[in-house]
C-alpha cells in the first residue's frame, strides 16, 4: 500500500454563460483521469507543459480545489470525502511548497508569524515558546539565521523565500510535501541550492515529495518515478532512469528532445522532434488519444477514435500509447521519415506532413487549426481536401488501401460535434473556429 | 571591422535622491555580421539592460550613458531620438521576452504588423498588407490573412512570438536583439523558435544580440558568448572553447549548477554559494569574490583585468582562474 493514491481523479470545470440564466455550456477537462501512487520516502515528480493540469491535480491532492471524481487516499483516508471540518485538521499531513516565494507569503507578517500560525491552528506546541524553539530547529535545517525570526518576507532573497516557503511545510511536520514549481522563479545558482536542500531534507527527514515542475532537467534530477502528462492525463509513467534511457510515448520523445543540453556537442549531434502546433484546448479535448493531433507517429487506425489506456510494458514502465511497441521497435516511423523495409506504404502521412506541403491549401489550413484548438475540424475539410485533389484516393478509400483516404474516413465519425462532421465547406470550418477562442 | 562595437558601455540609475545604482559597468563585446553573440547572466547582471541601452529605450531622465556603441560607424548612444527612431526597426530590431505585453492588446496584429512597413518601407495599403501577411507566413504562422484581423489575446504563446519575431524582421534588419526570447514559451514551443531564429539568421545573414539566462539555449545557438556578473563581462570566448573549459569560477559554478538531462542521475549539484545580493563594488576587487570558493586575497586589490589565461580569444576576468580540465566545482 503506497502513502498517497490517486485513483481516476477528475477535476473538471464548468463552463458558464449568460447573465440571467446560469447555463453550464461546457466543460474544461483540466485533470481527465488520472491514477498514481505515491512510496513513503520517495519523489514523484509530473511533468508537462503550461495547460496539461499539473497544477490542478496538485491542488486537488490538497483539495484546494474539489475533485470532480474518483479518490485520492493518503494513508488510507479519502482526501475527497472528507467533510470540511475533518478537512482542515487533515490538511497537516498535506502541505504545499508554492511556486512564488514572495506572493505566498504574507508581506505583514514576520517570519515567526508566519512560521507559527499554522502551529497554532493545527495544536503543535504547548505554548509560543516552545513554537519558537521548534521554528529554530526547522530554520537551522533549511539554512536560514536565527534572526530571520522577527524579520519580513521583503528582507530575503528570492532562494531564501522559497526556503521560508519549505521551513513553513516542514514545522507541521506533513506525511507528504507537494511542491509545485519549487525553483522556477530562481536563477540557475539558486535553482540548485534548492534542489540540493529539498534533496538533504528528504534524506534526513525521510520526507515524501510530490514535486510537479515543467522542467525535465530538474524533475529528473530529484525524483525517483516520473510521470509525464498532456492534456489532463498520464501519458507515460516510469522510474526515473528508465524515462530517461528509453522514453516511449512519443511525447515524451518529442519533450525530450526539446529540452537544451548546456553542452554545444550533444547539441549538435541531436536529433530535435518538433512538434507542429500548440496544445489543444482542454475544453475541447481531441477524441480519441489527446495527443494524436501533433503526434509525428499518429496511424491511421485507433489513434483518433480510441482512448490508450497506461498499460505497463515491463519493469514499471507505463505507456499510453497504442503503437509504443513498433515504435520502439522501428516498424512505425516518424512522418517524414523514410520508412523501414517491411513498414507501412508512403503514403500513410498524418496530418502533420499535409500541413508541410505548402501545395494543398486546404489541408494546410486544416492541420494547423489544432493551433486554434480545434484539432477535429481536421477531419471533413481533410477529407475535402483529398477529394478535391485526387478523386481516385476516394475510391482507393473505399477499397480501404489508400491510408491517407482511410484517415480522415476514420477520423470523420470520431467527431465530437457534430454540426463541424456535417459541414463539408472550408468556410464552415474557418467560421467554427473563429468561435472557438470566444467560448 | 564588427558590425557593432560596444565599449566600456555604463549605465547608472540616479535620481530621486537615491544613491545611483550603476546596473551596467563597463560592458565591452562586439558583434560581426551574421554572428549569434550571447549575453548570458542570472537576474540582476545588466543583461536586459543592456539591451534597452542599445536600442535607445531607456528613459532619458534619470540615466546616464556612459562608453561607446559603435554601429557600422555610428554611436547609438549620442543618437538624437529623432535618428534613433529612423534606425529602430530598420537597422536594428529587438525581440522582447513578454509576447503578450509586448503587443498592443486593443490593436490587431495586422496593423501592428504594417505599422513598421509604412513607417520604415513606405508601403501603403493592399501592399503593406500583402507584405504583412508574406511576413507572418515566413515566420510560420498559419493562415496570415486571418491572423491579421485577430487581435493579441487570439493567438497563443508561440504564435504571438512569431508575430514579434515577424515585426522584427519586417525590414530586414543588419542587427536583431533577442531578450529572453523563449523563457515565457514552454519547451516544445521553444524549440520552434530557435529552429526559427537559426533559420532566420543562416538565411539572412543577420548578427543575432541573443541575451538569456539559459546556458542550454546558448550552447546550441551562439558563436560567441560573454558571460555577465554584476553589470561587467566575466567571461568571453567562442562557444565550444567556453563550454569545454569554463575558466572564470562563475561560469564554472554556473555550469555546476544545471540539472542535465544527459548526465548520470543521482550526483549532487554544485551550486554556487550566497545570492547576486551578496557582491562588493568592482573598484575594492572581483564583485564574485564573496560568493567564490577560489577566492584569494589578491582577489581584492581592484578590478581585476580581462586576461587570457587558457587559450587566445578566451577572455576571462579573474585573478586565480580554473585551469585543470578536470576540475570539479566544489
Amino acid at each position: 500500500m503506497s502513502l498517497l493514491e490517486l485513483d481516476g481523479v477528475k477535476v473538471h470545470f464548468p463552463v458558464r454563460k449568460g447573465v440571467l440564466f446560469d447555463r453550464t455550456v461546457g466543460h474544461v477537462y483540466a485533470v481527465d483521469g488520472i491514477s498514481l501512487s505515491v512510496e513513503a520516502g520517495q519523489t514523484y515528480g509530473l511533468v508537462g507543459e503550461s495547460g496539461c493540469g499539473k497544477t490542478t491535480l496538485g491542488r486537488a491532492v490538497l483539495r484546494l480545489v474539489d475533485v470532480t471524481d474518483g479518490s485520492v487516499v493518503l494513508d488510507g483516508t479519502d482526501v475527497a470525502k472528507l467533510s470540511e471540518k475533518e478537512l482542515r485538521s487533515f490538511r497537516r499531513r498535506l502541505q504545499m511548497v508554492f511556486q512564488d516565494p514572495l506572493g505566498s507569503l504574507n508581506p505583514r507578517q514576520n517570519i515567526e508569524s508566519i512560521l507559527s500560525e499554522g502551529m497554532a491552528a493545527h495544536g503543535i506546541g504547548a505554548n509560543q515558546e516552545e513554537r519558537r524553539e521548534k521554528i529554530k530547529e526547522i530554520l537551522a535545517k533549511v539554512g536560514l539565521p536565527t534572526n530571520a525570526l522577527s524579520r519580513y518576507p521583503h528582507e530575503f532573497s528570492g532562494g531564501q523565500r522559497q526556503r521560508i516557503g519549505i521551513a513553513r511545510a516542514l514545522v507541521l511536520e506533513p506525511d507528504v510535501i507537494i511542491c509545485d514549481e519549487p525553483v522556477s522563479a530562481l536563477d540557475v545558482s539558486i535553482q540548485a541550492q534548492v534542489i540540493n536542500l529539498l534533496e538533504e531534507l528528504q534524506e534526513s527527514m525521510g520526507l515524501t515529495y510530490l514535486v510537479i515542475a515543467h522542467d525535465l532537467a530538474v524533475v529528473r534530477h530529484i525524483s525517483d518515478v516520473i510521470g509525464v502528462m498532456y492534456l489532463g492525463s498520464l501519458v507515460e509513467e516510469a522510474p526515473s532512469d528508465a524515462l530517461y534511457a528509453e522514453p516511449m510515448h512519443p511525447y515524451t520523445k518529442a519533450l525530450m528532445s526539446a529540452v537544451p543540453v548546456p553542452d554545444p556537442e550533444v547539441e549538435e549531434r541531436r536529433e530535435r522532434i518538433l512538434l507542429h502546433g500548440d496544445l489543444p484546448s482542454p475544453a475541447n479535448p481531441p477524441a480519441g488519444c489527446r495527443f494524436h493531433t501533433r503526434c509525428p507517429w499518429a496511424q491511421a487506425t485507433r489513434c483518433a477514435t480510441e482512448r490508450p489506456q497506461l498499460t505497463d510494458l515491463g519493469g514499471g514502465h507505463k505507456v499510453a500509447c497504442h503503437f509504443a511497441r513498433e515504435i520502439a521497435d522501428g516498424t512505425i516511423v516518424r512522418a517524414g521519415d523514410e520508412p523501414a523495409a517491411s513498414a507501412a506504404p508512403a503514403d500513410t502521412a498524418p496530418a502533420d506532413t499535409a500541413a508541410d506541403a505548402p501545395a494543398e491549401i486546404p489541408a494546410q489550413a486544416t492541420g494547423e487549426r489544432a493551433e486554434t484548438d480545434r484539432a477535429e475540424d481536421a477531419a471533413p475539410a481533410e477529407a475535402k481536401a483529398d477529394g478535391a485533389e485526387a478523386p481516385e484516393a476516394k475510391a482507393d478509400g473505399a477499397e480501404s488501401d489508400g491510408a491517407e483516404a482511410d484517415e480522415a474516413e476514420d477520423a470523420a465519425p470520431a467527431d465530437t460535434a457534430p454540426a463541424v462532421a456535417e459541414a463539408d465547406s472550408a468556410e464552415a470550418d474557418v467560421v467554427k473556429a473563429d468561435d472557438a477562442p470566444k467560448a | 571591422m564588427p558590425l557593432l562595437t560596444v565599449d566600456e558601455l555604463t549605465v547608472t540609475f540616479g535620481g530621486r535622491g537615491r544613491k545611483d545604482v550603476r546596473a551596467v559597468n563597463g560592458v565591452s563585446f562586439t558583434v560581426d555580421q551574421g554572428q549569434v553573440v550571447g549575453l548570458v547572466g542570472e537576474s540582476g547582471c545588466g543583461k536586459s539592460v543592456t539591451s534597452l541601452a542599445l536600442m535607445g529605450l531607456l528613459p532619458a531622465k534619470g540615466v546616464t550613458l556612459g562608453g561607446r556603441a559603435d554601429f557600422d560607424g555610428t554611436d547609438l548612444l549620442t543618437l538624437s531620438p529623432r535618428r534613433m527612431r529612423d534606425m529602430r526597426g530598420r537597422d536594428l530590431a529587438m525581440i522582447f521576452q513578454d509576447p503578450l505585453s509586448s503587443l498592443n492588446p486593443v490593436v490587431p496584429v495586422g496593423v501592428q504588423v504594417t505599422e513598421i512597413l509604412q513607417r520604415h518601407r513606405g508601403l501603403k495599403g493592399e501592399a503593406a498588407r500583402k507584405e504583412a501577411a508574406h511576413l507572418l507566413d515566413r515566420v510560420g504562422i498559419p493562415d496570415p490573412n486571418r491572423r491579421l484581423k485577430e487581435f493579441p489575446h487570439q493567438l497563443s504563446g508561440g504564435m504571438r512570438q512569431r508575430a514579434l519575431i515577424a515585426m522584427a524582421v519586417a525590414c530586414a534588419p543588419r542587427l536583431l536583439i533577442a531578450d529572453e526570447p523563449t523563457t515565457a514559451l514552454d519547451v516544445t514551443i521553444q524549440a520552434q523558435i530557435l529552429e526559427l531564429l537559426k533559420e532566420l539568421v543562416d538565411q539572412e545573414g543577420t548578427a543575432l544580440l541573443m541575451i538569456t539566462h539559459d546556458l542550454g539555449v546558448v550552447a546550441g545557438l551562439c558563436d560567441q558568448v560573454n558571460v555577465l556578473y554584476a553589470g561587467k563581462v566575466v567571461e568571453s570566448a567562442a562557444r565550444r572553447e567556453l563550454f569545454a573549459h569554463p575558466t572564470h569560477p562563475y561560469t564554472h559554478g554556473l555550469l555546476g549548477s544545471i540539472p542535465r538531462l544527459d548526465a548520470p542521475r543521482g550526483e549532487p549539484l554544485h551550486p554556487i554559494r550566497g545570492s547576486i545580493n551578496d557582491q562588493i563594488a568592482w573598484a575594492d576587487g572581483c564583485a564574485f569574490a564573496p560568493r567564490c570558493d577560489r577566492y584569494e586575497m589578491d582577489c581584492l586589490t581592484g578590478t581585476p583585468a580581462l586576461t587570457e589565461p587558457r587559450a587566445a580569444g578566451h577572455q576571462a576576468r579573474c585573478v586565480n582562474p580554473v585551469l585543470a580540465t578536470t576540475e570539479v566545482p566544489a
